[in-house]
């Protein structure tokens, strides 16, 4: 049924990175590594991507941004980050502007291990987003048939204890 | 012969996005090729326009949804006519109504993106539609006639009396299939310098809804080309596929232009190629009645 693990749109956002990572995320994009055969699209606009991957380290200028983009993308939606300042702030963890790895902002699915990230582990990253977006997909439609019951029951209710 | 138009024309309803989708995959499958990777399945647009439709997201305004789909509807008109053998003149002023909403719908958003993809494709509009015009102009030469079936049915080598206007013809395809190196308004690969152009801020069912007119814009399209080849079902088939290839590969082979260049150059073309073909035919043709 579910058709979202096919076609993984990614956003990419390069919050304080050395570029190291970036430069591996656009090399799956390249015919080596090909992300295309996931029906992976990079699209760099938030309302049409499915998968947010994050490099670099999160610090107090650009946390705002990061919640921002996330904000943006519909449900059900996933995070990767991408190498060891996306987990932890990783050599830049004592900086005194560093707030530390993405999870200090936003939810994060999948961490890529990584210092840089290698484009097989950034794309096995992405194909196990995609999978745990599938998961999501379907909790989601159960909860939504949940609320639609229950607000099909609490209408009538409502409507006997007015009469 | 009466009456075979309206079941083409419903036959386009209901099977156009699938004939558009399946060239759309396979596009994408050819491209991987030359590139020399492997690439996404043949059926991988109906997967990503199944998932946007899935999709839930909250309209960026009020007035963005009501305008895509007035696109949408325009487009499938402008083929419906096309098919049902209308009128070439009402056809030209559907088809640039449709593209016109779409033009809106950007403009509504009000992101500085997709305002500069809006003025892109206003730019590039103003820059196929005389070769798209000088194109009927010169099938009505060879035909003497407007109607669609018509000409099919004429069975005259339009190619080989109208070289010029094709090769125009094939160069605005570029630009309306939004092919490099006139992808300037939209691009579906990755790293445009302007995000998404014309469809940023566009998720989900409005962004399902560009794609599905993108599509019934594309089989009509190939079906004017088809006008071009319709002496014979191999000149047919040869002619369109090579056209099909022909613009696939320069989708490939070229970067993308600014959009002074695009101007100027497709002005250049349609007067070069296309009055040029168009003006010697005519002399030629009425010199021999």
């Amino acid at each position: 049924m579910s058709s979202i693990e096919r076609s993984p749109w990614l956003i990419h956002y390069d919050a304080s990175s050395c570029n190291g990572c970036d430069i591996e995320v656009l090399a799956c994009l390249t015919p080596v590594y090909d992300a295309e055969r996931f029906g992976c699209i990079v699209t760099g606009d938030p309302k049409q991507a499915d998968i947010f991957l994050v490099t670099g380290s999160v610090n107090h200028l650009n946390a705002p941004i990061l919640k921002n983009i996330y904000d943006q993308m519909p449900e059900p939606k996933a995070v990767v980050a991408i190498g060891a300042c996306a987990y932890s702030g990783g050599v830049f963890a004592e900086c005194y502007n560093v707030a530390g790895g993405v999870a200090t902002t936003i939810p994060v699915d999948v961490y890529v291990p990584g210092c840089a990230a290698k484009p097989e582990s950034i794309l096995d990253g992405v194909v196990r987003a995609a999978m745990i977006l599938k998961e999501k997909e379907k909790a989601g439609r159960k909860a939504r048939a949940l609320a639609r019951k229950e607000g099909r029951r609490s209408p009538k209710r409502r409507a006997g204890g007015a009469t | 012969m009466k009456g075979i138009e309206i079941y083409v024309a419903i036959a386009y309803v209901i099977l156009g996005p699938i004939v558009g989708g399946l060239l759309d995959g396979l596009d994408r499958v050819i491209t991987a090729r030359l590139q020399g990777r492997v690439g996404p399945p043949l059926l991988q647009p109906f997967y990503d326009l199944r998932k946007l439709l899935t999709r839930r997201i909250a309209p960026v305004n009020s007035l963005q949804m009501p305008l895509i789909a007035s696109h949408l509807v325009f487009a499938i008109l402008t083929g419906v006519l096309f098919f049902y053998g209308s009128d070439i003149l009402l056809i030209i002023f559907v088809l640039t109504l449709a593209s016109v909403f779409l033009v809106l719908a950007a403009y509504s958003t009000g992101s500085p993106y997709s305002t500069i993809g809006a003025e892109r494709e206003l730019l590039l509009m103003t820059a196929y539609e005389p070769m798209i015009i000088i194109a009927l102009v010169g099938l009505f030469g060879v035909a003497k006639s407007f109607d669609f079936y018509a000409i099919l049915s004429s069975k005259m080598p339009a190619y080989l009396y109208l070289p010029g206007i094709y090769l125009g013809l094939v160069y605005v395809l570029e630009m309306k299939l939004r092919k490099s190196p006139f992808d300037l308004s939209t691009s579906h690969h990755a790293h445009q310098e302007l995000v998404m152009g014309l469809t940023a801020d566009m998720g989900g069912p409005a962004l399902a809804m560009v794609e599905l007119a993108h599509w019934y814009e594309s089989v009509y399209l190939f079906a004017l080309v088809l006008l071009f080849f319709s002496s014979s079902w191999v000149s047919a088939i040869l002619g369109v596929g090579f056209t099909y290839l022909l613009i696939i590969l320069l989708d490939n082979a070229t970067a993308r232009v600014k959009w002074e260049l695009a101007l100027s150059f497709a002005w250049i073309v349609a007067l070069v190629a296309g009055a040029g073909n168009l003006i010697p035919f005519y002399l030629i043709s009425r010199g021999s009645p």
